[in-house]
């Protein structure tokens, strides 16, 4: 009898093998390309990911219906990176590997994007990355090029620059204190171009402390950034954090300004902090919603997803459409011939500015918005050029 | 701002109550179940996030206000504790304590990924239920949801001790806890008294997993790991199976961690929780409130 069982598990598993291995194995429909998409859509920043899925979706969708592209459909083909860079690696292997795409969208984070470099240089598959901010994305620590890697957005260093120049210039303040995600790239370097402009114009770094991204709990660090006396607080961090941290120093009573990165760019953001917490805070961004070159995508997005679209969301519709032209320019989906299209993208207009492609860094040269929180509302306050 | 360096101890210290009373509360339930039938609960985080999530359908869905979502979650999680016990660890009454512990991890597991499944991994905001007055004594500031929780868990508290030290349960309770095998011959229902310490302990998790959310405004499934694991280091460092232990222990390893944080060590904050744990279990096993108990032959 118990034989019988072990016998009877073993046929199960390998029915199980042979049927999954024969779902995998079907042949690829010629009539589409398939473009893959490895996101954050579950794990601490899946908002991000769900604003790329939803803005490549729509320019995907606009472009099967005006007949696709080359005269084949489109298909996006997702992997879920559970917003953890070991996952990224895996995500991307499996859409190159398994499902044979011609080109990958993601990730949202540098650090997940940096985990699906290497895969895309070992299968010479380009990967777009709509919104990873981090130099060493493009650029490895010795100065060599990724080849295979590009981006709709702008840098860290660029952030990093802006916010200083901002809070110097704008706001009037020579006195801050900087607030590190000790765990993520992203952070670290807008602060170390934060600080370093800041002090090299003359002004002070009163306190620079860290915390883990995951954390909740940040009150004794504020206490301490509080006695530091900064007139201004930086933080170069993602929205989880970014409103609980602004939130529980407004009740220390840090009532300086707060700035920060485009990590703050989330509908999330006002429901973490309390709305009027966020009052006198402000953030670098991509994109203002309301600028003539971003409304009619944001016009669309709002009648098909029923909500405001974010920087992300602009950002992966530029990638995929810059996916897209590459894809056309080329006239083949040929990864080399995709990699030397994109390499020369110029003068694309995007919903987030006019992007050009620096052949030598893999960088686009665009500009850069300031948001003023007020109530929990974006306002815009200016546009800054590179 | 200036705040002088009294004023940010102070604040400091307020901080770290805040987080204790916290710590304290899920190390309770710890400890009773350890000191009841020597199990240690790894599932007993997760049920603080069950809690947690209790509280939030109570609030948004159900339109509660503060003290009722909190029974609500309570009553839930007490519920929950009950079934998990006579589920996964009543049948391993009489196997040996690894084979427990074991299943302890699995439903701890089971709780974390199952939530997932069932709520998605998406960080839920509760909704503010207290207002966001906050009041300023010398420079020291503290808002109302801190004095709230410092109440609600010292209630809590005094409540558990009330039960165990003076009620026929509670008598009960400290009996099995004796002597389970005498405790069943002088006619106590020791499989009763075990499920209620069960309910009573994932009731005070779920308090704390409430509060949690109140205090710092987020939930997710995964919330329960970190906290209820610095809640087991609290329950050692008090002495795991003594109750006054727990509290006191709780609370300390709050203030210890705020302490940590206000020298601006604030990214080692959870090794140094650890490291007590390392410590205590070296320099002296039995806890702050533990005696040395002679094996019995």
């Amino acid at each position: 009898m118990r034989r019988n069982k072990v016998v009877l598990g073993i046929a199960v598993i390998m029915l199980g093998l042979i049927s999954g291995c024969g779902s995998s194995a079907a042949p690829a429909a010629s009539e589409e390309i398939k473009i893959g998409g490895d996101l954050e859509l579950s794990g601490g920043v899946a908002t991000y990911g769900q604003s790329v899925l939803n803005s490549v979706n729509l320019a995907f969708e606009d472009q099967n219906k005006k007949g696709g592209v080359l005269g084949k459909q489109l298909k996006f083909i997702t992997a879920d990176n559970k917003s953890e860079a070991g996952e990224s690696t895996s995500a991307i292997t499996k859409l190159i590997t398994q499902d044979k795409v011609v080109a990958v969208l993601g990730a949202v984070t540098s650090s997940n994007t940096k985990a699906a470099v290497p895969v895309s240089a070992d299968n010479k598959i380009p990967l777009i990355t709509p919104t990873a901010t981090n130099a060493e994305v493009t650029i490895n620590k010795d100065g060599s090029l990724n080849s295979w890697v590009f981006r709709s957005c702008f840098l860290d260093p660029f952030q990093g620059k802006v916010a200083a120049n901002f809070v110097m210039n704008t706001l009037k303040i020579n006195k801050a204190a900087v607030f590190i995600d000790q765990k993520d790239d992203y952070s670290k370097g807008l602060a170390a171009e934060f600080s370093k402009v800041l002090s090299g114009a003359g002004g002070t770094i009163t306190d620079t402390e860290n915390y883990v991204g995951g954390d909740k709990d940040f009150k004794s660090t504020l206490t301490r950034i509080k006695a530091s006396n900064p007139d201004v607080v930086f933080v170069p961090g993602y929205y989880n954090e970014v409103g609980l941290i602004v939130k529980q120093a407004r009740e220390l009573g840090i009532t300086v300004p707060f700035v920060g990165g485009d990590g703050w760019d989330s509908a999330k953001l006002p429901e973490l902090a309390g709305p009027a917490n966020l009052n006198n805070t402000y953030y670098v961004n991509h994109m203002w919603a309301e600028d003539p070159a971003t409304k009619p995508f944001a016009d669309a997005y709002k009648a098909k997803y029923n909500a405001e679209p974010d920087a992300l969301a602009a950002l992966g519709y530029d990638a995929a459409e810059m996916l897209i032209a590459a894809i056309q320019t080329s006239g083949s989906t040929d990864p080399e011939k995709l990699r030397s299209a994109l390499e020369n993208t110029k003068d694309f207009q995007g919903v987030t500015g006019v992007i050009t492609v620096d052949p030598k860094t893999h960088n686009p040269v665009k500009s850069a918005v300031i948001i003023k929180l007020v109530d929990g509302k974006k306002t815009l306050l200016t546009h800054v050029n590179p | 701002m200036g705040s002088s360096i009294t004023q940010q101890i102070f604040q400091q210290i307020v901080n770290g109550l805040s987080l204790g009373s916290i710590y304290a509360l899920i190390a309770l339930g710890y400890t009773m179940v350890y000191g009841i039938i020597k199990l240690i609960n790894f599932a007993h985080g997760d049920i603080m996030m069950v809690g947690a999530y209790a509280g939030w359908y109570a609030i948004t869905v159900l339109h509660l206000s503060f003290l009722p979502a909190l029974l609500f979650a309570m009553v839930a999680c007490a519920l929950l504790g009950v079934v998990i016990e006579r589920i996964a660890y009543k049948p391993l009454r009489n196997a040996s304590r690894i084979a427990a512990l074991i299943t302890a991890i699995g439903v701890s597991l089971f709780l974390e990924y199952g939530g997932m499944l069932l709520v998605t991994a998406q960080v839920r905001t509760y909704p503010p239920v207290f207002p966001e007055t906050m009041y300023s004594f010398h420079g020291v500031i503290f808002k109302y949801g801190d004095i709230v929780m410092l109440l609600t868990s010292t209630i809590l508290m005094v409540l558990l001790h009330i039960t165990v030290q003076y009620t026929k349960m509670g008598k009960a309770m400290r009996a099995v806890s004796f002597d389970k095998d005498a405790a069943l011959l002088m006619g106590i229902n020791t499989n009763n008294i075990i499920s209620f310490t069960f309910a009573i302990g994932s009731a005070l998790a779920a308090a704390a997993g409430v509060l949690m959310g109140v205090y710092f405004n987020t939930i997710d499934p995964l919330m329960g790991i970190i906290p209820g694991l610095k809640a087991f280091v609290a329950a050692v460092l008090g002495g795991i199976g003594i109750i006054p232990g727990a509290m006191v222990g709780g609370l300390m390893l709050g203030l210890i961690e705020s302490i940590v944080s206000g020298l601006g060590a604030s990214t080692w904050r959870d090794a140094v929780a650890f490291l007590i744990l390392i410590l205590v279990l070296i320099v002296k096993p039995s806890g702050l409130f533990g005696k040395n108990v002679r094996e019995k032959v």
